[in-house]
């Protein structure tokens, strides 16, 4: 029994019912079978469209004080067990250990180790994820602009892996199987060397093959090259001061990373959880407070698998965008709405000077991924 | 242990039984089960297995019972018909994540239910699709076709289910009994092909039955072996009727109740089974909104069903085999047979409507199955016994075409009301 086009059915009986078969005793059973029906329409063949029966009214007042009209997960993600929290996600940058080289470039050196680890993507549902330091998404690494990169990659888990790091560096560090080290082998370990190159949002993730599987397993992270500011002029030094973290025109800004990312929980090729920083709804059901006279910085980039873009909408207000994060200028001016396929990134500027305080929302302008998880709040303070 | 192999009254054959230690009866009943107590003993706390288990994930087979449309939202029954108990994490309609409750419990015990509450502001007549995922994030998907509130039962219901019953099953069988009269009147050979006819029909509903049977079966946990179940169903009941048929047949037609009524009685029996499992299926597609929109589809169960009262009648008809000369059935014969053939419509109009189980509704459709299987054996033998007295061929042109004429009748008429 397909579901089929509703309209087609009325059509046959209508025209069944207006040929007068037996249509007396046979009309009361069904009419008393279809609460809610009217008959008028048919008796008086009304076109369809004006046919609109009264609409029960479900749902809606069940006596739920959310504010979502019921839609949302039901309960609690246990953040202990995952061993990351989405609050802090947003915000804890990994600078690394931080030496100068004799040449007076400084060195900055990570540890990275992939682990199998289950985590809990929506209250009470858990995937069975690759990751790396324990988290999804990895460690936001951050440095500046000409900085030494050196990172040690061990891989704790019981596949091949590599970190492949979107910047500017030689071959052999590319991470990418056949190529340098290539994959490495469960146990094995190897290190990533090159000089950060080019400021901007950028991100890292495993290589190896399946790639789609490698990825939405939770294999990636963001990787954010501050621009130096010695190496820009006039306005765009400004600018640069203010997105680099080691100057305190920086500290004025709140900053925030959010990585789009998404579950196929089920291995079907769709996924069934979508969210940033890995938990569904963990922003709506907890909102991230922002004061509404502060400069906010929005570190976004996209690593959803199995679905082509992804999108960020802000509600109630505009932002400005630098696609990739690699100019000092916005590429985008005064938008609400930035889409991006899988890897793409930006930076979104934006403040609520005047706004009256609030819940703001924000969410992924694809109504699906929205309702399976990817939507949020500003808590906006005065 | 030889005495208790031996056991009483076995012997190798000429030797006689030499006196034995006599081991009480119930050791030797107790040693296997003893045998098989120790077995279980070593399998559960030696794991000589464990190799197959290693660190296998848990199986998970959840299936949607039903999904009732409240005006509050949805509530769906669940089943676990997987081999561990399964934990369901999140529900999600229409592709978002909604609000639920869920009872008893969230983990749901093998072949335990679970009933979850939706609250959700559905579309009347439209379809949605209900969807949940488990704690391993697998998802199992329940749909509801059309969108119509499921009935609760109330007087009002249970009176439209009552009547709905009725056209389905009454009316149809006791229209097709009006042609009684006329069939008295027929010669011999034409009322044999109407009898082939009835043959036909009974092939038919056979069939449906059949199929319908296993098409529910199919939507029924493989643990419950749906498939099995409903031939099982089948063949006990058409043993069964054997039984019944052995002990009741009159040795001659001098009985008070002649072969012929039996005949019609069996027949009335097998639709009555038949229209039970349609009255339920009816039911339930009312109930579930898949025939919101079907006044249609009872008037075509009335032009379907109305070649069971023929069939009912043919074999009273006066002078066969098994029917005295002067027999005449009355009026509360024909009253008895149309209730048993079209009342059990109405049985499971209300059982389709208000507690639609498939696991019922399988076991049912098998009962159908068998009954009708015996119904065709019955009419068959009618047939054969009259060709046999008239020493004729009883599979004639005439009977043929009386069959085919049955079959598309049937045919025909379904397709007023398939969907």
């Amino acid at each position: 029994m397909e579901p089929k086009e509703p309209g087609d059915r009325r059509i046959t009986r209508r025209d069944f019912l207006k040929a007068g078969l037996l249509s007396g005793g046979a009309t009361a059973v069904a009419a008393t079978l279809a609460p809610g029906r009217t008959h008028a329409g048919h008796e008086h063949g009304l076109p369809l469209a004006a046919q609109s029966t009264p609409t029960p009214q479900p749902g809606m007042d069940h006596g739920d004080d959310e504010s979502h009209g019921g839609m949302g997960t039901v309960g609690q993600v246990d953040n202990a067990r995952n061993g990351f929290d989405p609050q802090t996600l947003l915000r804890d940058w990994d600078f690394g250990t931080v030496s100068t080289l004799p040449n007076g470039q400084t060195l900055r050196e990570y540890s990275i180790v992939a682990v199998n680890k289950e985590i809990e993507v929506a209250p009470g549902v858990f995937f069975p994820g690759w990751v790396y330091n324990g988290r999804v998404p990895g460690p936001t690494l951050r440095c500046v602009e000409g900085d030494r990169i050196r990172i040690e990659f061990i891989n704790g888990s019981d596949h091949p892996h590599t970190i492949h790091f979107h910047g500017i560096h030689a071959a052999s560090m590319d991470g990418v199987p056949g190529v340098g080290p290539g994959a490495i082998a469960p146990g094995g370990k190897t290190v990533y060397e090159f000089d950060a190159f080019p400021f901007g949002c950028h991100l890292y993730h495993c290589h190896a093959t399946p790639l789609k599987r490698h990825i939405h397993k939770g294999l990636y992270g963001a990787f954010l090259i501050d621009p130096d500011p010695a190496r820009h002029v006039g306005e765009d030094e400004a600018s640069a001061r203010a997105r680099n973290h080691l100057y305190t025109e920086s500290q004025a800004v709140n900053e925030m990373v959010m990585v789009m990312n998404a579950f196929d929980t089920n291995f079907d090729g769709d996924n069934e959880v979508y969210a940033v920083n890995t938990v569904a709804f963990a922003y709506m059901n907890e909102p991230i407070r922002i004061r509404r006279d502060q400069r906010q910085r929005l570190y976004l980039i996209n690593l959803t698998e199995f679905d082509p873009i992804n999108s960020m909408h802000l509600h109630a207000n505009f932002f400005d965008y630098y696609d990739h994060g690699t100019t000092l200028r916005p590429t985008h001016r005064t938008i609400d709405t930035i889409m991006q396929c899988q890897a793409q990134r930006g930076i979104l500027e934006f403040d609520f000077k005047g706004f009256e305080p609030g819940k703001y929302m924000f969410h992924a302008h694809q109504s699906e991924f929205v309702e399976l998880g990817w939507m949020g709040f500003f808590e906006v303070t005065a | 242990m030889d005495g208790v192999l031996r056991g009483d009254g076995v012997s190798a054959a000429g030797v006689a039984p030499k006196p034995t230690r006599s081991w009480p009866r119930w050791v030797a009943w107790a040693v296997p089960l003893v045998a098989l107590a120790l077995l279980l003993g070593v399998l559960a706390f030696a794991s000589p297995l464990s190799f197959f288990r290693a660190d296998l994930p848990p199986v998970e087979i959840l299936s949607f019972e039903r999904i009732d449309v409240t005006p509050a939202g949805f509530r769906a029954t669940v089943v676990n018909g997987g081999p561990e108990p399964v934990t369901i994490a999140q529900v999600i309609v229409d592709d978002a994540y909604w609000d639920f409750t869920i009872e008893p419990s969230s983990t749901v015990p093998r072949l335990g239910r679970a009933t979850i509450d939706i609250p959700y502001p559905w579309v009347y007549t439209e379809p949605h699709a209900v969807r949940v995922l488990t704690s391993t994030g697998l998802t199992f998907d329940g749909e509801v076709p059309v969108a119509v509130e499921t009935p609760t039962p109330g007087l009002q219901q249970f009176l439209a289910y009552g009547l709905l019953g009725v056209f389905v099953g009454i009316v149809p069988v006791a229209l097709g009994m009006l042609w009684f009269p006329a069939l008295r009147r027929l010669g011999r050979k034409t009322l044999n092909a109407v009898l082939a006819l009835t043959i036909g029909m009974l092939v038919f509903l056979l069939i449906d039955t059949a199929l319908e049977a296993f098409e529910v079966a199919a939507g029924l946990p493989d643990v419950l072996q749906g498939q099995a179940l409903v031939l099982f169903a089948a063949l006990l009941t058409w043993l069964v009727l054997l039984v019944v048929g052995a002990i009741r047949r009159p040795r001659d037609d001098s009985g008070t109740m002649p072969r012929a009524l039996y005949v019609a009685g069996l027949i009335a029996l097998g639709i009555g089974l038949h229209n039970l499992g349609e009255g339920m299926a009816i039911g339930a597609a009312f109930s579930l909104g898949e025939a919101a929109l079907g006044s249609f589809l009872v008037v075509g169960f009335t032009l379907h069903n109305i070649t069971e009262g023929i069939g009912i009648s043919a074999p009273l008809t006066p002078g066969r085999e098994g029917t005295p000369a002067g027999y005449s059935p009355g009026l509360r014969t024909f009253v008895a047979l149309a209730l048993l053939a079209g009342a059990p419509a109405i049985a499971g109009a209300w059982i389709g409507g208000f507690a639609y189980s498939p696991f019922v509704a399988a076991i049912f459709l098998g009962v159908g199955l068998g009954a009708i299987w015996q119904v065709i054996v019955e009419v068959g033998r009618l047939l054969r016994d009259d060709a046999a007295r008239h020493a004729e061929p009883w599979i004639t042109w005439a009977n043929l075409a009386g069959f085919a004429a049955g079959v598309a009748v049937m045919y025909l008429t379904a397709l007023l009301v398939k969907f």
